[in-house]
This record gives C-alpha cells, structure tokens and sequence, in this order.
C-alpha cells in the first residue's frame, strides 16, 4: 500500500496542475480508490461469481448440469439475475417502518464490505494494519446482525420477525465461540494484527496455524459458517418454514443488497480463515518473488490467497450441498454447550503449551523468561499443538458419546413408561 | 494510532455511498404502479391478519442475556491474549483462575436449565 501511495504521490508531485499539498492527497486517493474497489467491484462480483459458483456446484453435488443456457458454462446467467435485480419493482409493504427498512439492507453490505478493510490479501497489500484487526472484524462483522434485526422488525411480516429473532438468537450465540477461537490465535502469534499473524506463519515458527491448531480452525470455521447463517445454520432464512425471513419483503436491488452482504461475509469468512490458519498470501516463492520484484511478487502472493479461500468457499457450498439443517434447539445446544467450554479449555491448553516454548527475549520493557521446552522452536511447539488438539478432540469425543447414551437411554425410559 | 483509522472512515464513506446509490437507484429504475393487494405484507397468500409487532418469545431474551455474560468475559480475554507473553507465568495462572470461575458460573446456567430451548 505504501508502495502504491509513494507512486502516486511521485506523480502528483511531477504534475504542475496538482495544488494541494501532495502525500495527504496520494494517500486519501489510494484509500478511496481501494474503497471503490471493495464496494463496486468485489462486492457486486462476489455476489455473481459466488451465486454462479454455488449453483454450479450444488448442482454437480446433486447430479444436475447447472445452469448451462446463458453465456460460457451459463456464467451469463448470474449476469443477467444482477440486471433484472437492478429493474424490479421497489415495494415498500403496508404498514413497514420506512427509516429502518431502507436503512437495514445498506447497513448489512456495507458492515460486510469493511471487514475487507483489514485484511491483507497480498504482499504489501492491505487497507489498513490496525494492532486490534481481530477485534475490528469481530466489531464490524457484528454491524451485519444490527442490520437484519432492523429488516426483521421494521417489515411488519411475521416470517420476517421470526426471521430476525432466529437469526439475532444463533448469530449471538456463535460469537462467544467464534471469539475465543480468535483469541486463541492471537495468544499463539502474539498479536491481534492480521498482518503480523500472516507473517507469524512462516516454516521458521512453525508453519500455518492449521497444523498446529486443527481444533481452533474447526471450532472458528463452524461459528463462522453459523455466523455467516449458511447451510447447516440456515435458520434464519429457512426457505421452507419461514419462507425466506428476514428479507421475505425486499424487492429489487434491496434483496440484492442483503444478497451481496451474505456472500461478502462469507467471502470474508473465508479470507479470514485464509489468513489466520493458512497463513494468509504466504506459500511457496513468495518471498523471493518479493525480493526480486514487488508487484509480481504481490500478484504471486494474492493468487495464493484466492486459492485458499477457494478452498474455504467450496468448503462452505460442500456443507450446503450435502448437510440438513439444524433445528433451533440443537443448534443452540451445539453452539453454547459444546463449541463454548470446548473452545474456552482449547484456549487455556494453547496459551499453556505457547508459555513452554516462549523463547526468552524482552519486549514492551518487559523482559521474558525463556519456556522449559524453548529450545524445541517453533516446529516442536507446532507438533505439541496438534497433539494436544488431537487429544482434545479425542476427550471430547468420549464426553459427548457418553452425554449422547445417557440422552437416549432417557428417550428409551420414556418411551417405555408410555407404552406400559 | 488514530492514523491507521483514518482509510477505514474512507472506505466506510465510500461503501455508504454505494449503500446509497443502491437504495436509491432502483427507485428510478424499475416500473412503479402501486396496488393494495400487492403492497400487503406476504402471508403464504392468505389475507394477513393482526399486526406482526407481536411479544417476543421469551427463549430469545434468555438467550440475549447469556450472550451478553459471555460476551463481557471474553472482552477480558483480548488485552490478555496481547499482553499474554510479558505477563509471563502470572499471566497463565490469572487466566486459569479467571476461566475457572467462568466454568462455574457457566455449570450453575445448564443445571438451572437456562441452555434448553423448551
């Protein structure tokens, strides 16, 4: 970004037209222009590529073809879903609160939209390193709620008003786990900024954070889906029992707007996961690359990241080709009473195991003792996470099968009770 | 810094005014020939009856106020996990002792049966 700003700011400089004082001016242009970026390009194509991709996909998964009429493979066809999107009639429903129902569906894309603001899709490439950029993404990925409960109320439609509560009720509820799983990775790379744990992850200090910590990517991944409100946690849209909820009312473009909110955040889903657990732009080549010419190895660099939130996003469409819905109640039970306490224990394991291999340095004035197991590096501290992740895994595995026996040894009884 | 803040009001004034353009354009681009029928709030079809500004079911509320618990706890986490290298040991142990009262809180809820949903 620096780079891109001292460039344009070079030619500013050179023009004999350009008044204003030039490297505020350079780098409020290149922000804006990154903006733009984000909101007219990647939201909107998001929203056609991924509907395409996901028709396509599912389709495969079902034994279709997909649509195939329109265009090359039927690419067309998301193409032309936009335009008529773009000239539907705008209806405001009998009886809607105008302010919030106007301002619900902008509120979620652009909440969706920002999270991109932090997040480095290549080398030398992000909006801005805030030190807090987790919390950012959690904070402004929040917004998105505000927005559909706002559509809910302010429809005046029962479905919607369903809608909103199932979705406020399960999207709170996948935020607690969601959180600690990101808390736990900020314990492991020392820091909550998306950059410095893109750069944490390199094979020095112990590779992506997938392999050390497969339970953390598993229980951040699940929340995100369920945050996202994505197939398997699709309640709050359930086309079948609440017709579509919370935009069941919204026409034209301002369905289109919480289409593109929905497929941004999930896009968004997957770049984060990209970023924190597969270690972002990094890959092989990269640095060389870099080192010998910055755009080509920045463009090296986002070919990696697209690559991995692919496999995220073909991830998600996988679980929506092939998995039911929950029903509210298990997906409550499965968000407060499994993924909670099993992330917040996931959190103390790891922040104990990183304590054994902090290497001794000082830092923020604060001087650090070396952990016992300090000499092991960051490969050692590596295979100790995935073994206790493993282990983990294992122990809740027995917790939950014996929760499991004794929940349908009670169905049993009662069966039996009624029956004599 | 609060200068690493300022691209993200950039970028949020940008993504409004696209909100914007998006609520407002459709307006001027689509056919616009109202009718009662088709203005109705959408009910399977029937005629809707009653207002849709109904009481909320009380499971919700309960579970608003686990998420806010909860939420308030993990706000703690955060300078924590930051901070958690120059706490050194102290750090490790605190946090022990702080998750553990949470646990506790968190057993009394289930028992009390405050994670059912019926």
């Amino acid at each position: 970004m620096e780079q891109i700003i001292n460039w344009l700011a070079n030619i500013l400089s050179n023009a004999s037209w350009w008044g204003l004082p030039v490297e505020p001016a350079a780098s409020v242009i290149v922000w804006a222009v990154y903006g733009f970026i984000l909101a007219l390009v990647v939201a909107p194509m998001a929203m056609i590529v991924l509907t395409w991709l996901e028709r396509k996909i599912i389709a495969r998964i079902q034994d279709r073809i997909g649509p195939n009429r329109a265009g090359p493979f039927g690419i067309m066809q998301a193409m032309a879903d936009a335009i008529k999107m773009l000239t539907k009639e705008d209806i405001t429903p009998l009886g809607a609160d105008r302010i919030p129902f106007n301002i619900g569906p902008g509120l979620a894309a652009v909440a969706s939209i920002l999270i991109f603001a932090v997040l480095p899709v290549a080398p030398g490439l992000i909006g801005t390193d805030l030190s807090i950029g987790i919390f950012y993404v959690v904070a402004v990925g929040a917004f998105s709620i505000l927005g559909i409960l706002m559509s809910g109320w302010s429809s005046n439609n029962k479905y919607a008003l369903l809608g909103a509560f199932r979705a406020v009720s399960q999207l709170v509820s996948y935020e607690v786990p969601m959180v600690i799983a990101l808390i736990t990775v900020a314990v492991v790379a020392g820091s909550m900024s998306t950059l410095t744990i893109t750069e944490n992850q390199t094979l020095a200090s112990g590779g992506w954070y997938i392999f050390a910590m497969p339970l953390t990517f598993l229980i951040f991944f699940l929340a995100s889906v369920a945050e996202v409100g994505r197939s398997p946690f699709d309640l709050l849209e359930a086309d079948s029992e609440i017709v579509a909820g919370f935009h069941v009312e919204y026409s034209g473009l301002k369905f289109g707007l919480f289409m593109i909110s929905e497929y941004v955040h999930a896009l968004a889903v997957a770049a984060l996961s990209a970023t924190l657990f597969l270690g972002g732009w990094n890959g092989p080549g990269v640095a060389q690359a870099v080192a010998a010419s910055p755009f080509w190895g920045g463009v090296l660099g986002f070919v990696y990241y697209l690559l991995k939130m692919g496999i995220f996003i073909f991830i998600m469409m996988w679980f929506r080709g092939t998995l039911p819905r929950f029903r509210i109640d298990q997906l409550l039970d499965f968000g407060w009473k499994l993924l909670t306490p099993l992330s917040l224990v996931n959190l103390l394991v790891m922040a104990f195991i990183v304590r054994l291999f902090q290497p001794g340095n000082v830092s923020m004035g604060a001087e650090i003792p070396a952990g016992p197991l300090a000499s092991w590096g960051g490969i050692g501290q590596t295979i100790t996470m995935l073994v206790a992740s493993v282990l983990l895994v294992f122990l809740t595995t027995l917790v939950v099968r014996a929760f499991a026996r004794r929940s349908r040894a009670r169905g049993f009884r009662a069966i039996a009770a009624i029956e004599n | 810094m609060p200068a690493d803040y300022l691209p993200i009001l950039i970028m949020l004034v940008v993504a409004a005014l696209f909100a914007l353009v998006a609520l407002i354009v459709p307006y001027y681009m689509g056919p616009r020939n109202p009718s009662t029928s088709k203005s109705d709030t959408y009910e399977s079809g029937k005629l809707p009856f009653g207002t849709a500004r109904r009481q909320v079911p009380i499971h919700y509320y309960m579970v608003a106020m686990l998420f806010m618990m909860f939420d308030i706890e993990v706000i703690f986490f955060y300078p924590w996990a930051v901070i958690f290298r120059q706490l050194k040991i102290f750090g490790l142990i605190e946090m022990g002792v702080f998750v553990a009262i949470l646990l506790v809180g968190y057993v009394y809820i289930w028992k009390k049966g405050a994670l059912e949903w019926d």
